[in-house]
């Protein structure tokens, strides 16, 4: 017993190869509306899960299920084994850190203030020293700046540590999130669409970004629209429609899944009206993987 | 008595005050969004606690020593009032329209305006509050006198001590980030209900010291002092920019010292005679308020709503 890494207590988790994130059964209603349909997704250790699907099939909300911000009407989400309470800032203390779909820069920050914020939960400072800022204080201070800059420097930007977060170009705000997530040192990192409105070189540049941060040990979790982004990155993919998985697979499983490509282009025209063909194969495929669920339940 | 430079010091040690009182409004607005109309009450709930530390204590004691067991006693009877608010009057209303939770306020203002008023023993007329001993002093040819002195130290060491908490600390950054963006502070791992109850406290312990500073500065508490002292702080806050504790500061010394010098001055102007004097003070600070925000709708240093998207 030398050097083992120091695992949390995971009983059952542990021998599935490190599972962090495992939500079962979740569902998310809101009055009448279900957005979210008995949604089963693990992500292990090392991972770069992609979270696909139409506009409007629940993605956003399931994240909101993951991190706290929505407390799932039914089923559980835990992590290495723990269930999640439905606290946000206790769920990025427990390691899940996200970013947004739509930037949520702390806009009259600096980018290392921004950081900073992200380190919260790694830092410790009562009332008491932040009065009297003893050595500890200054130490404590000191050592979460350099951590700050650092990833910024892995970010790429470290030059403009001292400007307004509002001040960056847009794709520079999309790093900074990510650059804020990864702050709290999560051991899964949630992306939602984090190339959205970036051009080929940004997006690019943002699939360096993500191979990095797997490389640091963290496991990712990425909803996007871009499918190349997807399939280029991702170890396995799963596709949300209507609020419910529809498939789960590896890229080349989920590319070739016709029920995925009518989800998003409709069904194949086999000759007119296309709704007589199309509705009841749609309806014969919901019907099977709510079976399917429901058996897993 | 009349001179410019004794008219900027009125208005300043007045000002003083005025912005204590102000950062409580203007702390709790820039992180939740709510009017705390209680918050007068809560700077005349904190002069009565030090008045009470004060009538229990010897009577040999002199005050030197005995003003900061008050300055104690009222910081924790205005903390615990203004956390207590937060925690079980504001709170359950987080999520209701915005309206709900500002009555609540109105209706906390006049029951701790009423509880005072019925349960301090003697509280239906002024209670005479203890002064420091010393002064006038003649500062060139400005009178001074000690309670002014006193509160116009406490409020400098207080705007220091907050500007370095919220620009330098780990919680102080923690309070800008729930400021700009709740939801978004709390996914970043802030305990932002712990965030909001630094904020109420920290008004609290503000108007706690004003309470004192306006016990020692006017020589009587009464159970209303708060109504007026918060509308001035409100005004003060708003005149300022709230949601700035800078702006709530800088207000308060706009209204104090313009207070001061239209109660002086305004008599001397041709044809508004009748317009000078203490009576009309409180319609020229308002005057003034409604001039500013028409200029400057964000105030003087200014908190965009727009700012926070």
């Amino acid at each position: 017993m030398t050097t083992t890494i120091p695992q949390q207590p995971t009983p059952a988790d542990a021998a599935a190869g490190g599972t962090l994130l495992q939500a079962r059964g979740v569902i998310m209603r809101f009055g009448g509306l279900t957005a979210v349909r008995n949604v089963d997704l693990t992500v292990n250790s090392g991972e770069i899960v992609g979270l696909i699907g139409p506009n409007g099939a629940g993605k956003t909300t399931f994240f909101n299920c993951l991190t706290g911000l929505y407390v799932p009407t039914e089923g559980t989400v835990s992590y290495r084994g723990t269930v999640l309470p439905p606290k946000p800032h206790l769920v990025t203390k427990a390691g899940i850190a996200r970013t947004f779909q739509n930037i949520r820069l702390f806009a009259n920050m600096t980018v290392l203030e921004n950081v900073l914020v992200g380190r919260h939960t790694r830092t410790r400072e009562g009332l008491f020293s932040a009065i009297v800022r003893g050595p500890g204080f200054h130490k404590a201070e000191r050592a979460s700046r350099e951590r700050a800059m650092e990833l910024l420097a892995f970010t790429g930007l470290a030059d403009k540590a001292e400007h307004l977060a509002r001040n960056l170009p847009y794709g520079e705000q999309r790093k900074l999130e990510i650059a804020r997530a990864l702050a709290s040192e999560p051991g899964l990192l949630l992306l939602d669409e984090p190339t959205a409105g970036m051009n080929p070189q940004e997006t690019r540049a943002t699939e360096e970004l993500v191979f990095a941060i797997r490389d640091q040990g963290i496991a990712v979790l990425v909803i996007e629209h871009d499918m190349r982004f997807i399939f280029n990155l991702c170890d396995r993919v799963a596709v949300l429609v209507q609020g419910e998985k529809l498939v789960e697979g590896t890229s080349e499983v989920v590319q070739n899944d016709e029920r995925v490509i009518a989800a998003y282009l409709g069904e194949p025209f086999e000759g007119a009206p296309a709704d007589e063909d199309g509705t009841p194969a749609a309806t014969a495929d919901d019907a099977s993987t709510t079976s399917e669920q429901e058996n897993d339940r | 008595m009349h001179t410019l430079p004794q008219q900027l010091a009125n208005g300043l040690f007045l000002g003083s005050m005025y912005g204590l009182i102000a950062i409580g409004y203007t702390m709790v607005y820039g992180i939740v969004q709510l009017i705390n109309f209680a918050h007068g009450e809560i700077f005349m709930t904190g002069a009565f606690g030090a008045l009470a530390v004060y009538t229990n204590l010897p009577s040999s004691m002199s005050i030197w020593a005995a003003l900061p067991l008050m300055l104690v006693g009222g910081a924790i009877v205005s903390v615990l009032i203004a956390v207590g608010a937060e925690r079980f009057a504001y709170r359950p209303l987080r999520n209701a329209p915005r309206l709900a939770p500002l009555i609540t306020a109105i209706g906390l203002s006049l029951a701790l305006q009423q509880a005072v008023f019925n349960w301090y023993p003697h509280a239906t007329a002024g209670k005479h509050f203890p002064q420091l001993p010393g002064g006038p002093f003649h500062i060139g040819s400005v009178d001074v006198q000690s309670g002014d002195l006193f509160l116009l130290g406490a409020a400098i060491v207080c705007m220091i001590a907050l500007g370095v908490f919220v620009r330098s600390s780990r919680t102080g950054r923690a309070m800008q980030a729930t400021a700009q963006d709740p939801d978004t502070a709390k996914l970043m791992g802030v305990d932002t209900n712990r965030i909001i109850i630094i904020a109420f406290a920290i008004g609290g312990l503000f108007a706690a010291v004003a309470g004192v500073a306006y016990g020692l500065k006017y020589g009587q508490v009464k159970y209303d002092i708060g109504f007026q002292a918060g509308l001035k702080a409100f005004t003060a806050a708003v005149l300022g920019g709230i949601g700035n504790i800078y702006g709530a500061m800088l207000g308060g010394l706009v209204l104090g010292i313009a207070e001061a010098c239209a109660t002086a001055y305004i008599a001397n102007v041709p044809g508004m005679e009748q317009f000078g004097g203490g009576a009309w003070a409180q319609v020229w600070a308002f005057v003034l308020l409604i001039v500013v925000l028409l200029v400057r709708p964000q105030g003087l240093l200014g908190e965009r709503v727009a700012d926070r998207a």
